[in-house]
């Protein structure tokens, strides 16, 4: 039982990033739109372009 | 063995019989695209070597063509100046249908040297701009962008509170807290479940693991629901989230004392479970709304507008409409929109199709009241502005809309219904069990608690609780694919109970556009006609450009407003105008190339929809007596009633006439569906027990419409009533499962027999089983 000093918390502990990820996802506006996100990742790069003076 | 056959595929298949930019099917005749914009887009989008976008283009076919006319809409007041000469622009930008336009729209803009950021936002149809460079340069752009098709707009607070969907990310949040803590809280439960020869010091430390874990949650992800409750309690009604409250609260109460008293079993796995499941039906309930809310807002946005004040000065600058007071002029544009109501010191032409249901423009005297919402179809002229924003006759439709859809607010859903016996029986029987334990039965209080939450806990309407949005989801979603939107979260429910039907004509049962009739008009002819017709907006000359959308501009056209056209001797416009007797004015345009050439004449109809026919015998197939119910004259009524097969019309109904028609229909215990597309019919739709919009309806119409069909025809509408109704009967079976189950279950729990990991197991069945059952609603 003494694995469970150890293992409990560091479950705990990777839950509780996954929990941080998404609640700064949601708060940095990652949620908001889900439609354009999925089409935009089979988008080609952006053509190169001068950076303006 | 070089000269076998052909190449099977020649070339692209759309080059063949489809416009090669819009999609758009080809009349005979046609080369590649189907009209010139259609093909100076083309060569705009091949010219910035962005010719991949046909390759993914997957929207609707014929809706990229560019208007042949874009309304001119000035940009420069919204532009704001950055501290270092960056610019940038907030838009709504309509027309996106698919990944491709996004990608089109954020390449051709990026394509422009000066342009530092172009970002599309999918959903929310937002278009973030930022360019270094004069501010003029945004008019510039918004020009590139609808010679592709895309119809942009300011990006109006209306959009926003669309967009910003504070309530829906609260959802969301919530979810995301509930299903973590429901899953660590689920991994430390199971241990203790099945760990039967753990010691008392493990069991205590994973019962104080599990409330740490779970207490927060609890307490955080259920504030949806403690909220919606407490704001019902306030109002004196009980609704569904006061009983999810109530079990979600004891559940977790009755584990914190199981905790203290290093108890065999909690049930914080149970409650935030139970958090986790009924939040993600909301999550998805609302996302499906915000589409239907979005849709609105675009139309809006498109619609809205700013007006140009002439100040003292004499200078015009662009400013909202609402700000515009009583006594101040402002400038109307031909094809203009008129968004206050006044008076103009000269005659003019207007189109109030919108606002009466006439199909054709009225010629106004001088000093006459000019009606808001009216198109001004001649020459630009002054309006001296009568009655501000807030005062004019658009308000008071508004203030009439109000006053009829408080009376409908007052719809409980079956839902609701459901909850109001409920919830008082649920937790009637849980007092009873305590009390009965307790008392009757001699055992220990905290022994007959336990008993007592565990009726609390099989009673929290799980099942019941998402029975009904279980349904809806899958309905809205099927619906939303066949293009109708479903703006109200009662509007199923009310449309599967409509029980007789009134439509209104102009627009709704016709197209509500002239179409010229072919009369085997020479092709010739009809192409000079049509390119002296692109000089005007007359709803008649843009018939016929429609009929020819191919023919290009006659050069040196002149309009003589209320008349007709003129370029050198030619002359096309009213029987009058062109000197031709015996033709009855209306519908009519003629057609001279020349002083002496013989006179050609164009007739027009406003045209039933193709489908109107079918529609209305699906709709009685259904069970719904169909009605006409219309502003225009009683022959034009009449004639569109015979040929669609409605037997009962009304004519020359004024928009009061209409609404109290309906309001009689419902004093008559009709539950009438009321589909409107004018600014006549929004008070009729308005008191209506369900109102639907066609599609190209005005924005009054749309917003107050329950149901808003985004694709022509009509006969989308028996569909969707078929729709609902099928989610009607599995609304009721998810109920009566949900109830039967309770019954079942309820004694066994009264009696002690069910121990926490039982009713956890059976709850969560009763769930599935009564979702996999809505997911048959989008199959009919």
């Amino acid at each position: 039982m003494e694995a469970l000093i150890l293992l409990v918390p560091v479950s705990l502990l990777l839950g509780a990033l996954g929990l941080i990820g998404f609640l700064w996802a949601l708060r940095s506006r990652q949620y908001d739109d889900l439609e354009g996100a999925a089409a935009r990742i089979l988008f080609d790069d952006q053509p190169g372009k001068d950076p303006p003076p | 063995m070089t000269d076998l056959k052909r190449p099977l595929i020649a070339e692209a298949p759309q080059s063949a019989a489809a416009c090669a930019h819009c999609g758009a099917l080809l009349a005979p005749g046609q080369g590649r695209f189907c009209c010139t914009g259609c093909e100076a887009a083309y060569g705009l989008v091949r010219g910035l070597g962005l010719d991949a976008f046909y390759r993914r283009r997957e929207s609707a076919d014929g809706v990229l063509r560019p208007e042949i006319s874009a309304p001119a809409f000035d940009a420069l007041p919204l532009i704001r100046e950055d501290a270092d000469g960056v610019k940038s622009l907030e838009l709504m930008i309509s027309g996106l249908t698919c990944g491709a336009c996004v990608w089109l729209v954020e390449q051709a803009l990026a394509a422009e040297a000066d342009v530092i950021n172009a970002r599309v936002s999918f959903s929310t149809r937002r278009l973030d701009l930022r360019w270094r460079g004069p501010a003029a340069r945004g008019n510039e752009l918004i020009a590139l962008l609808s010679r592709f098709g895309f119809r942009v707009a300011p990006y109006t607070p209306a959009c926003l509170r669309a967009a910003e969907d504070v309530e829906g990310r609260t959802l969301i949040r919530a979810l995301g807290i509930a299903a973590f803590g429901a899953m660590n809280v689920m991994l430390v439960s199971i241990a203790v479940w099945v760990g039967e020869d753990m010691g008392a010091h493990t069991r205590e430390f994973m019962h104080w693991l599990a409330a740490l874990i779970g207490l927060p949650t609890v307490l955080v992800a259920g504030m949806p629901f403690y909220r919606s409750a407490t704001n019902a309690l306030r109002a004196g009604r009980v609704n569904m989230d006061m009983a999810v409250s109530l079990g979600v609260l004891a559940t977790t109460s009755m584990s914190l004392i199981e905790t203290f008293r290093n108890g065999p079993y909690t049930w914080f796995d149970g409650a935030t479970a139970l958090l986790a499941l009924l939040l993600a039906g909301r999550v998805l309930d609302r996302a499906a709304r915000k589409k239907a809310r979005q849709a609105v807002a675009e139309l809006l946005a498109l619609q809205d507008g700013m007006v140009a004040l002439i100040a003292t000065d004499g200078t015009t600058r662009l400013v909202p409409a609402a700000s515009v007071e009583a006594g101040q002029c402002v400038q109307i544009a031909a094809g203009e929109t008129l968004r206050l109501d006044g008076q103009a010191g000269v005659e003019t032409l207007l189109d109030t199709a919108a606002i009466t249901g006439e199909s054709l423009p009225r010629g106004f005297a001088l000093g006459a009241a000019l009606p808001a919402g009216a198109v001004n179809m001649g020459a630009p002229f002054t309006l001296e502005v009568t009655a501000p924003a807030r005062d004019g006759s658009l308000a008071a439709m508004a203030r009439l809309l109000e006053a009829a859809e408080q009376s409908k607010g007052r719809f409980v859903s079956i839902a609701d219904r459901a909850a109001r016996f409920y919830v008082p029986i649920a937790h009637a029987i849980a007092v009873a069990t305590f009390l009965l334990w307790w008392l009757g039965f001699g055992a220990l209080w905290q022994e007959a608690l336990v008993n007592a939450v565990c009726v609390l806990l099989i009673t929290c309407p799980c099942g019941l609780a998402i029975a009904v949005p279980a349904v809806q989801v899958v309905a809205n979603g099927a619906l939303f694919k066949r293009g109708v939107l479903v703006a109200s979260p009662t509007a199923l429910e009310r449309l599967a109970t409509a029980d007789c039907a009134v439509l209104d004509k102009t627009g709704t049962l016709t197209e509500g556009r002239p179409v010229l009739i072919p009369e085997g008009q020479d092709p010739q002819t009809l192409r000079a006609a049509a390119g002296m017709a692109r000089a005007s907006r007359h709803p008649l000359a843009k018939a016929l450009v429609r009929a020819c959308p191919e023919a290009p501009l006659m050069q040196g056209t002149r309009e003589i407003p209320g008349q007709g056209l003129e370029a050198g001797a030619a002359r096309l416009g009213s029987p009058v105008f062109c000197d031709v007797a015996g033709v009855s004015d209306g519908m009519v345009l003629v057609f001279r190339a020349g002083a002496d050439a013989a006179p050609v004449i164009f007739r027009f109809a406003d045209r039933l929809r193709a489908d109107a026919l079918q529609a209305v015998a699906d709709l009685k197939a259904l069970g719904l007596p169909v009605e006409l119910l219309s502003g225009d004259g009683p022959g034009a009524v009449a004639s569109a009633a015979i040929a669609s097969g409605i037997a009962t019309w009304r004519a020359e109904a004024d928009p009061h006439a209409k609404a109290a028609y309906i309001k009689s229909l419902k004093a008559a215990g009709r539950k009438p569906l009321m589909v409107g597309d004018g600014i006549n019919d929004t008070a009729a739709l308005a008191a209506a027990h369900v109102a639907a919009s066609p599609a190209g309806a005005t924005d009054l119409a749309q917003t107050t419409a329950d149901i808003v069909l985004q694709r022509e025809g009509l006969v989308v509408l028996p569909e969707a009533i078929r729709i609902a109704r099928r989610a009607q009967i599995l609304a009721r079976q998810n109920i009566g499962f949900s109830l039967a189950y309770n019954v079942i279950a309820v004694p066994a729990a009264i009696s002690g027999l069910v121990n926490p990991l039982i009713a956890a197991l059976v709850m969560a069945s009763s769930s599935l089983i009564v979702i996999a059952n809505a997911l048959r609603a989008g199959r009919v």
